[in-house]
């Protein structure tokens, strides 16, 4: 049948045409909706997990292609920064059943923290990568993955960017999915469990296999090229290989090569494709990977070649590319205009910012505010963390002073904490992230002594990403309903003495629990609960009595809701953004907001 | 035949479910098509953008500069933050009401989007629709999006026939709000006659 849909579909849906049997990943923009597509099409027969963090996907997943079964693994790209462990170690022991790693890149960055390039990963780990440039290609290159992963008994990354992750196309695939057989595990220690001796044999192994893999690359049939030879040649990959394609549109007197497979380089192949070619030019994102490659191969094979690309500057190291950064770089190569005829918009108004802020509602919103208003005129310092709650940092909340990787706000806040014993140094994580990588970092502050106040907002879902449920959710992505894992238990067996729970909408309890703590040493820690608002239904809506408010702003200062807006020079409520949580009201000092039918 | 259609607006507009029946439409009608979403990082308030490209001839996943045959603006500064995407002679669909961001309440900017109006009208052809206005008989702007669709195929710019997209509209919307969503559709539709008529009439 005929589906439209997202390269991240495609992904999940070659993967289980590909007989996979088990899929774990952790959310991460832009690789989310792989697993959540997994879970909307039947897939009996195949685990599919949301798992706590990606080291802990990617060992169930190496487990079960120990076992013989196919497994994928998804997560974005600072994501296999967590998984690192297990993957440099699972490349020295390889794999039976085909093991497929995605690691979706993030040129831009555009919802990431990095601009790390997973095909370094791959080459730092010596094992193959695939990079795909549209969904249609992904749905088919997957199921090679698993292929060459089974061929060569290792593991495969497999790198789609945001743009190819979130494109959209129609792909013809079976109505249904048959799980692939397997054997189940057969003990073997001299295979499975890794000692120096082993790793020294296998990594003797595996150059001489990869040698094997660039030649067998070298006849892929996603390493393409397109048009004359004409002295000059232009080398693409991922989407920027259809960015270079839109930009030659029409014409043929440009040799166009394409390199999917970055890792082992196809050497065989480049050589035959640069024959005659005397200027090449390298047009790809994140780092220079293809291009040092190719200069390397010149230089091994004393070519005459002039390689351009980011190392000299043509094309920029940072940022993504797009069709129209690429019709300038190809017109300055090539001395020919590709680009089109366009209005002038030179004279246009000044736009209006529409930056990231939390949503109106947001529990969040409300717990900063608590916080803030708790630490008024004290010495204090807020770590944020990675999720919704980093727009902690908008104005007029401004309450996020470190922000670095998922779970550092803990740790950061304890040493800070020992570097500046007179400033009060709260913590702030989200739900998900606590069990991700928030926990250790609980017991490492418990251990070593530090003070600090842990502020967990807990909106039971990991938001940010989509709403993908996690240990604290009670569902699983089995489809089934489990015990919830207690953050406050979980704290209390920590042995974090104060646990306090409040419900963030709740203003006065919450700055009471912050000034009970602030008090105290050692690491206490609160528990603002209260559910996303993309998830629940609005309980009324809020209005305001233009009678009694006078108009001092203070609700739009103090808080920055978006449904608060100005309308004729009169605060007035977005009936289409507010939810009716009361914040407003709580602020407004003459008290002139209250629910609707109630002022 | 290729056809470019950018639809734009803020996060909760429901201009992704607009783009999502374009493309519906236009593989009814087999046409290959391609779209890419560029969202941003919030869930709401945030610019938003939807891409839709049918037919074979194209690559990039986005529209590039200068090529779009249609922009659907759910707001009248994302159509001028977007306005780079249309080609000469292409056409706008403009709502004129102005979704204020937060750090317009809070800085006193004064948009209104009235600024944008004017700009746009000195620089394409434009249809311009007053969301508030046509969505009053309706008692809700959640049907805003059909009636832009409305408005795109009553254009005749969009290339794609009323009854596809109609039929993409009742496997798209819950069976309660279909008669409601097919009146939000027509209402479009008349709105682009009539500003259709208004054109010929200047000229």
């Amino acid at each position: 049948m005929k589906r439209y849909v997202m390269g991240n579909g495609a992904i999940a849906l070659g993967a289980l045409s590909a007989g996979v049997r088990l899929v774990a990943g952790y959310p991460g923009t832009p690789s989310s909706e792989i697993i959540e597509t997994v879970s909307k099409v039947p897939h009996e027969g195949v685990h599919l997990e949301w798992s706590v963090n990606e080291k802990a996907a990617l060992e169930v997943a190496a487990a079960a292609a120990y076992s013989g079964a196919r497994a994928m693994v998804t997560m974005k790209q600072m994501g296999l920064n967590v998984a690192s462990d297990p993957l440099m170690s699972v490349a020295y022991i390889g794999v039976k059943g085909g093991l497929v790693i995605v690691s979706a890149d993030d040129p831009g960055p555009i919802s990431s923290q990095t601009e790390q390039d997973t095909r370094r990963f791959a080459d730092f780990c010596r094992i193959p990568v695939f990079d795909p440039s549209s969904p249609e290609e992904a749905y088919e290159m997957i199921r090679e993955a698993f292929e060459y992963s089974e061929k060569y008994s290792t593991p495969v990354l497999f790198r789609p960017t945001t743009r190819v992750c979130h494109a959209y196309a129609s792909i013809e695939t079976p109505d249904a999915f048959t799980p692939g057989a397997y054997d189940g595990f057969e003990r073997d220690p001299s295979r499975w469990v890794i000692f120096p001796r082993l790793s020294y044999l296998n990594h003797g192994k595996i150059e001489k296999r990869n040698e094997e893999i660039g030649k067998d690359f070298s006849s892929f049939r996603f390493n393409t090229v397109e048009g004359k030879e004409t002295g000059k040649a232009v080398i693409a990959s991922g989407v920027s290989y259809t960015y270079v394609k839109e930009c030659l549109k029409g014409r043929d007197d440009i040799r166009l090569i394409r390199v999917a497979t970055a890792f082992p380089f196809p050497e065989e192949f480049i050589l035959k494709a640069l024959n005659g070619v005397e200027e090449v030019l390298c047009v790809e994102e994140l780092s220079p990977y293809i291009e040092e490659q190719t200069l390397k191969t010149a230089g091994k094979h004393h070519l005459p070649l002039r390689v351009s690309g980011k190392l000299d500057g043509s094309v920029p190291h940072n940022g993504e590319n797009s069709v129209e950064l690429c019709s300038g770089i190809l017109d300055r190569f090539l001395g020919i205009r590709t680009g089109r005829e366009q209005t002038d918009l030179s004279d246009a108004p000044a736009l209006p910012v529409r930056p990231p802020v939390l949503c109106a509602g947001c529990p969040h919103r409300a717990s900063f505010y608590a916080v803030k208003q708790a630490m008024k005129g004290k010495k204090a310092v807020f770590c944020g963390d990675i999720g919704c709650y980093t727009l902690g940092n908008a104005m007029p909340l401004d309450m996020v002073d470190t922000c670095l990787c998922m779970g550092a706000g803990i740790t950061m806040a304890q040493g800070l904490s020992h570097m500046n014993p007179d400033t009060v140094c709260f913590a702030f994580v989200g739900d998900s992230t606590f069990f991700a990588s928030g926990m250790t970092g609980v017991v490492n502050a418990v251990y070593n002594e530090a003070d600090i106040i842990l502020c967990v907002l807990d909106n039971s879902t990991t938001a940010m990403t989509g709403h993908q449920p996690h240990p604290g959710t009670g569902r699983n992505m089995m489809g089934n309903v489990v015990e919830k894992v207690s953050i406050e238990k979980v704290l209390e067996g920590i042995g974090v003495k104060k646990v306090l729970t409040v419900d963030p909408l709740n203003l006065e309890e919450s700055v009471r629990a912050v000034r009970e703590c602030a008090g105290e040493k050692g690491v206490c820690a609160i528990v603002f609960r209260s559910p996303c608002v993309a998830l629940t239904k609005p309980e009324g809506k809020c209005a305001i009595d233009a009678g009694k408010c006078v108009n001092c702003k203070k609700c739009i200062r103090e808080i920055g809701c978006p449904a608060l807006i100005v309308s004729d020079g009169q605060v007035t409520v977005d009936r289409n953004l507010c939810t009716g949580c009361g914040l407003c009201g709580c602020v407004c000092p003459v008290k002139a907001i209250g629910k609707e039918g109630e002022t | 035949m290729n056809k470019d259609i950018l639809v734009c607006g803020v996060g909760g507009q429901g201009t992704v479910l607009a783009s999502r029946i374009i493309a519906a439409a236009a593989m009814d009608e087999g046409s290959p098509v391609h779209s890419a979403e560029t969202i941003g990082m919030a869930q709401r308030g945030g610019s938003v953008t939807s891409h839709v490209r049918i037919g074979g001839e194209a690559y990039s996943p986005m529209i590039p500069f200068g090529a779009a045959d249609m922009i659907l603006a759910f707001e009248p500064g994302e159509a001028v933050r977007n306005l780079r995407y249309l080609r000469r002679g292409g056409t706008a669909v403009v709502n004129t009401a102005a979704v204020k961001p937060v750090t317009e309440s809070l800085k006193g900017t004064g948009y209104d989007g009235s600024e944008m109006t004017a700009y746009l009208g000195k620089k394409c052809d434009c249809i311009f629709v007053n969301a508030e206005e046509v969505c009053a008989p309706f008692g809700s702007s959640k049907f805003f999006n059909i009636i832009m669709l409305g408005v795109a195929a009553g254009s005749g710019h969009l290339g794609l026939s009323r009854e596809t997209l109609l039929k993409q509209i009742e496997k798209n919307v819950p069976a309660r709000f279909l008669d409601v969503n097919i009146r939000a559709f027509n209402a479009g539709i008349e709105i682009a006659g009539q500003a259709n008529a208004n054109l010929k009439g200047e000229r």
